[in-house]
């Protein structure tokens, strides 16, 4: 650790700070646009803080996979689903929100005071092994993480086809429901939906 | 006030408890279930800061805590991958996104 003291503090202030903001912007914004563009925020604020925590190859790879990979696909998401809509309002909304944030400040105040009180046996000198991280993680992959590195990929490539085949649209040429030919062209043509509520 | 000559390890855990229970609220609250997934996103998040801080702080010689992240970072992309391809199907389903409206498994 090559940083002074002074400068860490003022990083992680300002990053944590950038967290939680970004972070309740992300739940309380009515745009989910903006939430998406945050929730951007947030994922490069966290990759500082592990970059302050000395784990470079981490915080490259969050940088890599959320917010290159996960972040665009949540846009192109929301990109795919915006539709403007008057949601029904629900009768017992007050009481719900009463419950849940009283649940969330319980459980904060609870995770705080295992934070503070509890003596953590801290190794002696600190982030010592610095830069040897990146090496330190490949031995571990390749060594003692082998089986759940591979298990890692298959699960990679079962997310892949799954999301293929839940997000394609027909892939039987006839319906199975109805009976009829479906059509296999790209631009979604305007169809009843088969679930709507009837009521 | 003394000196220190690192940050300490709490002030990670309090910003990654206070993440957490923001992504909690927003499971708990949002209408909009491209938001809930994005709660859940701040969810893995917060639980990756923690382990980072314990891999650093505790385990620095064998950072073991890194590998998990690695791991946990590997979940929550096919999670948001899959994910999102479900909210997709549904969408075309139900053409909504309003999370009161999926009661298919309501009894």
């Amino acid at each position: 650790m090559t940083i002074a003291i002074t400068t860490q503090i003022i990083c992680f202030t300002i990053l944590s700070l950038v967290i939680l903001i970004g972070a309740l912007g992300v739940v309380l914004l009515e745009s989910i646009v903006y939430s998406a563009f945050l929730l951007g925020g947030v994922f490069m604020s966290v990759a500082g803080l592990y970059l302050l925590l000395n784990a470079s190859f981490v915080a490259a790879a969050q940088v890599l996979v959320y917010v290159g990979a996960v972040n665009v696909l949540i846009i192109f998401a929301i990109m795919l689903v915006n539709k403007k809509e008057d949601l029904k309002p629900i009768n017992d909304i007050k009481s719900r929100r009463i419950i849940s944030t009283s649940i969330c400040l319980t459980l904060l105040s609870l995770l705080i005071r295992v934070d503070m009180t509890n003596v953590w046996s801290l190794s002696s000198p600190q982030n010592s092994i610095g830069e040897e991280s990146t090496i330190r993680i490949g031995e571990h992959l390749f060594s003692d993480y082998l089986l759940p590195f591979e298990v890692a990929s298959v699960l990679l490539l079962m997310a892949m086809i799954g999301a293929i085949v839940l997000a394609r649209r027909d892939v039987m040429s006839k319906d199975i429901s109805t009976g009829l030919p479906v059509d296999q062209e790209l631009i979604e043509k305007s169809s009843e939906p088969l679930l709507t509520n009837k009521n | 006030m003394m000196s220190l000559e690192s940050i300490p390890i709490q002030a990670f855990l309090i910003v990654s408890s206070a993440l957490f229970c923001i992504g909690i609220w927003g499971l708990l609250n949002s209408r909009n279930a491209v938001r809930v997934l994005m709660s859940i996103e701040l969810m893995l998040n917060a639980v990756n800061i923690n382990l980072m801080a314990f891999s650093s702080y505790v385990d620095n010689n064998l950072i073991q805590g890194q590998v998990f992240t690695i791991f946990v970072i590997t979940v929550a992309a096919a999670e948001a991958a899959v994910g999102l391809a479900i909210l997709l199907s549904l969408y075309r389903n139900r053409v909504t996104v309003d999370m009161e409206s999926f009661n298919l498994l309501k009894w």
